[in-house]
């Protein structure tokens, strides 16, 4: 029964992209080609990276509002070592990015479980607190073009050829490899249990600190990852601009995705298609000739739709459960 | 554990047991998370005249504090909010908006008591439709003051573009006009957080915000509108937006659609800073009231010795995340 | 208190000027950038420092994080409160800071906007100092893109922001050539976006105009942002050779765009005497030896002549510098 509603909650998001793809089609044919569906793609990957992260942290019930702040410390500290290094060979990149992505996640985790704080004041401080170190490592000077290893950035070369960009491989392992871990390992699992009844979850011999620490530490390396893929899609790294309003975009797919701020509630592929939303819209907003000044007031507007629509399917899935359970 | 069977007798004796010794006064009054507060003030004032021999003066502070007046009296209605069990991180976009609203109407020309009908009626509009969401429909604040944060941004950038809404020469300068040594819009702060704090610690209605936020379902049973109480807050924060925001329009001269961008994280920094609990039931009007002039000593210490504004965020972060700590152990050790 | 103060103002100006009677001209001269982390900035700075070394200024570079109108307010109330002489600032609103521009002024510190001019607000400056004659710009960037599409053919123009002054003063002069000078007939200018100076919005604002206009042939993006963000879509796109980016780039940023052909010319200045004109300028005014007037002219060493023309404006150099493979390696901003 429950399964039911879920796969219905998917096949909403579905409909949605179905619809509004539809919708711009008819307006701007060229909205429908392979082309415009390999700029969707190019332009989610970082995103997708971030969601899949978040997405474990909100269905713990927590929330992680210092991705960008990692996603740019990380990408600094990255591309420094690239300037002032570039006899390390890049690959190690990826290893210095998702360490330092690890390291901060699992401050924040600490500071959430040692003293039993709201995750959500605490990663408010440390986005200030990761954005204000990247600034100072970097002094505040931005890592030019010709510091990022061309290797790098041809991950993201949007050929003409058919073969798919490595940055969208990338993106779609991590989504694959989530929904593994979500629901085929036991801790995967531990998490829903945590986040939806957090007071159970210890007495059903969850280790509740250490999970929380594990979902912080998955977010933050996850959000390192992104770091690399930004220097990669966009060749530079800056200390202002690199992860800002990240984490508000991230949130959004998620929510739109189906995840229950509430906790306990989630799929990947919802999780997906949330991305891909949020892609599509970006896309077709500029093609639409809508400009910059309205496109703010349509993403507020469609979180808006979505927690409406999370909402209703909940209010039903409670009286599901009621009358289930009123049967037993 | 069980050296006292719990027979009638022992109910009496056990409660007189059990019962915990009143708490030593100077406790009391000492060891809160205002106070923290406060000790943070007096050190950031310090430090500021260590670092720049420009800052000690009580002139430049108090002009300084002018710069971020409209956020502070924002925080302070947030408080409340907070306490209540809510949030709302959309005051800084309805700020925006009811500002450009009501230039916007000052530049037809059209009379003045219009146009301030016009910007406290859309505060009181978009506070309305927080209400709505959040009581009427059930949906989580957090989430929702979100959505209509990017919403109302949105409009406003819609309605004034990305140009700046000029205002008559006459309306500018409230920063400048200065009531008992004191510059305007410092004073209507103080007036505000004296008003609130009355409400707040004086009346039923302001105990009864602290009820609906340490247990919402009992302050029902106990009879306490508790849908009422909230929606009034809401709205209320929707008018001080407008407020503020007529305020901030004298003092720039002009507004653009991106006033207050970023405001909001600012609000609920003021408020967490000032002992407020996230979770709602705690929280006082003098620890916000202490926690914006912290803020801005802060800001304007470190600006004033030229420090990057990366240092400011470090220095922010950490502070946030400290005191939240501090917070946290103070009520955890006075809980009864 | 306040008497205080003034006693205090008097006492740190007389031990200015007793120090001063030490050195040439020890003036205390800060610049105020739109926000930290742009590398743009880093230019100017560059020359203002490099000018008080030689004057005898001391000189600070302070910008707020973000570029929103009203975010340099409290930096130029402290530098007021700092007691500097000169204040620079690269305006992140043509309004926003009158009033407290007109604090500084009233308190005898010298105000210049340096990169940017706040359009409509002049009066509460005391001068400006351009990198080129702006009128100039729109037309020196159509020229450009004409010669590289052979002067026919639809163009499209990548912007920043809606209101920025400096874009669309330049965008104005261009529509006005191209609508009015006979050279530029054949070529059409079929849509102008914003990429709000951000990269990732630039570029799908560019990747929409590729979609929307199948028959373009040229993009001029008068924006470092902008224009990097085109660049590097075409690049990715592999249409070179029949695509046209040009615009206003910094050297360091399209250095390697240049190399491997995506981009055969863009133009720009160099930030880098705007700097050092604004220090020689402002020492000249505080000594008395240039008088802040329309048509006064007065040298700056490396600069040669400089004429201040209407509305107290200056200008480093009078054309747009052209970069292509020939010259970009000799560049290092």
């Amino acid at each position: 029964m429950i399964g039911s509603l879920l796969r219905r909650r998917e096949a909403g998001i579905l409909l949605m992209i179905v619809l509004f793809c539809v919708f711009v089609g008819i307006m701007r044919p060229r909205f429908l080609t392979l082309d415009q569906f390999r700029i969707i793609l190019l332009l989610i990957p970082l995103i997708m990276i971030g969601a899949m992260g978040q997405m474990l942290v909100i269905i713990a019930r927590h929330v992680d509002l210092s991705i960008g702040s990692i996603q740019g410390l990380a990408a600094m500290l990255t591309a420094l070592m690239f300037k002032f290094h570039p006899e390390i060979p890049w690959g190690f990149g990826f290893v210095v990015a998702i360490g330092v992505g690890l390291g901060l996640g699992v401050i924040n985790g600490v500071l959430v479980t040692a003293f039993n704080l709201p995750a959500i004041i605490v990663t408010l401080g440390t986005l200030s607190l990761y954005r204000g170190l990247t600034f100072i490592v970097s002094n505040a000077k931005q890592i030019d073009r010709q510091f990022v290893p061309a290797a790098l950035k041809a991950m993201s070369q949007d050929s003409p050829t058919y073969a798919v960009p490595w940055i969208i491989v990338i993106a779609l392992a991590v989504a694959v490899a989530t929904y593994w871990f979500a629901n085929r390992t036991l801790v995967g699992r531990q998490i829903y249990a945590m986040g939806s009844n957090p007071i159970a979850a210890p007495l059903r011999g969850i280790r509740v600190n250490a999970v929380t620490i594990l979902v912080f530490a998955i977010s933050g390396a996850l959000a390192g990852l992104s770091g690399i893929m930004y220097a990669s899609r966009w060749g530079f790294v800056n200390p202002s601009n690199t992860g800002t309003g990240f984490e508000f975009q991230v949130i959004a797919a998620v929510v739109i995705g189906g995840v229950s701020i509430n906790g306990g509630v989630g799929s990947v592929p919802g999780v997906v298609l949330g991305v891909f939303l949020m892609g599509c819209v970006s896309a077709a907003l500029p093609l639409l000739g809508i400009p910059g000044t309205s496109q703010a007031a349509i993403y507020g507007a469609v979180i808006v739709i979505a927690l409406l629509i999370d909402r209703s399917v909940r209010m039903r899935a409670n009286a599901a459960l009621s009358s289930a359970r009123g049967r037993e | 554990m069980s050296d006292a069977p719990l027979g009638i007798n022992s109910t009496v004796s056990a409660s007189h047991r059990d019962a915990a010794p009143p708490r030593p006064l100077w406790q009391v009054i000492f060891v809160r998370p205002e106070t923290l507060t406060f000790v943070l003030l007096v050190l950031a004032i310090f430090a500021g005249g260590q670092l720049s021999p420009y800052f000690l003066d009580i002139r430049y502070i108090l002009d300084s504090f002018t710069l971020t007046a409209e956020l502070s009296l924002l925080a302070l209605i947030l408080t409340l909010v907070i306490i209540a069990g809510e949030i709302d991180l959309s005051p800084a976009s309805a700020m925006a908006l009811s500002a450009c609203l009501f230039a916007y109407a000052m530049s037809f020309d059209w009379p003045m008591w219009i146009c301030v009908f016009i910007g406290i009626g859309s505060g009181l509009i978009m506070g309305a439709i927080n209400a709505a969401l959040i009581i009427g429909l059930q949906l989580p604040s957090i989430i929702v003051t979100i959505g209509t944060l990017t919403l109302y941004r949105g409009l406003a950038q819609v309605i004034a573009g990305d140009k700046s809404i000029r205002v008559p020469e006459w309306y500018i300068g409230i920063d400048k006009v200065q009531i008992l040594g004191l510059p305007a819009p410092d004073l209507i702060f103080i007036i505000a957080a004296i008003a609130l704090a009355f409400v707040l610690g004086m009346t039923v209605w302001g105990r009864q915000i602290y009820q609906t936020g340490t247990n919402e379902t009992a302050a029902i049973y106990a009879g306490i509108r508790t849908r009422r109480i909230k929606t009034v807050l809401f709205l209320a924060t929707g008018v001080t937006a407008s407020i503020a925001g007529m305020i901030f329009i004298s003092r720039l001269g002009s507004v653009r659609y991106d006033l207050g961008l970023g405001g909001e994280l600012q609000m609920v920094l003021m408020a967490m800073l000032g002992g407020t609990y996230i979770f709602g039931g705690r929280g006082t009007i003098l620890g916000t009231f202490l926690a914006a002039l912290l803020l801005s000593v802060i800001s304007t210490g470190m600006t004033t010795a030229n420090l990057l504004p990366a240092t400011q965020l470090c220095v922010l972060g950490v502070l946030l995340v400290l005191s939240i700590i501090a917070t946290n152990f103070i009520y955890s050790r006075t809980q009864r | 208190m306040l008497k205080k103060t003034v006693l205090a103002g008097l006492a740190l100006g007389f031990g200015l000027m007793a120090s001063a009677a030490m050195a040439a001209s020890n003036f205390k001269v800060v610049y105020i950038g739109k926000n930290t982390g742009n590398p743009y900035f880093d230019s100017i700075t560059g020359g203002f420092v490099d000018a008080c070394k030689k004057i005898g200024c001391e000189f600070e570079f302070v910008a707020p994080a973000t570029a929103e109108a009203t975010s340099q307010i409290p930096f130029i109330e402290a530098q007021i409160q700092r007691g500097v002489n000169v204040i620079a600032i690269a305006p992140n609103s043509p309004d926003a800071m009158n009033q407290v521009l007109d604090k500084a002024r009233a308190k005898g510190i010298l105000v210049l906007t340096v990169n940017g001019d706040i359009v409509g607000s002049e009066g509460h400056r005391d001068a400006n100092i351009l990198p080129v004659d702006f009128t100039k710009t729109g037309p020196n960037q159509v020229e450009l893109m004409g010669s590289m599409i052979g002067y026919k053919g639809e163009i499209a123009i990548l912007s920043a922001t809606t209101e920025a002054p400096d874009q669309n003063t330049w965008i104005k002069a261009m529509k006005k050539t191209l609508a009015e000078n006979p050279k530029y007939k054949d070529m059409k200018l079929v849509a102008t976006v914003y990429g709000d100076d951000q990269p990732e919005k630039s570029t799908t604002e560019m990747e929409a105009l590729l979609s929307n206009y199948p028959n373009l042939v040229g993009v001029i993006a008068p924006t470092t942002v902008g224009i990097a963000a085109a660049a590097q879509v075409v690049k990715s796109r592999g249409i070179a050779n029949k695509f046209h980016v040009t615009g206003l780039g910094l050297p360091s940023e399209m250095r390697d765009f240049v190399k491997d052909g995506t981009v055969s010319a863009f133009q720009l200045w160099s930030p880098y005497n705007e700097g050092w004109l604004a220090a020689y300028f402002a020492d000249g005014v505080l000594n008395g030896k240039i008088k802040n007037t329309v048509g006064t002219k007065f040298d700056v060493p490396n600069l040669g002549s400089i004429t201040i023309l209407e509305k107290n404006v200056m200008n480093t150099q009078a054309e747009l510098t052209t970069f292509d493979k020939s010259n970009i390696d000799k560049f290092n901003f």
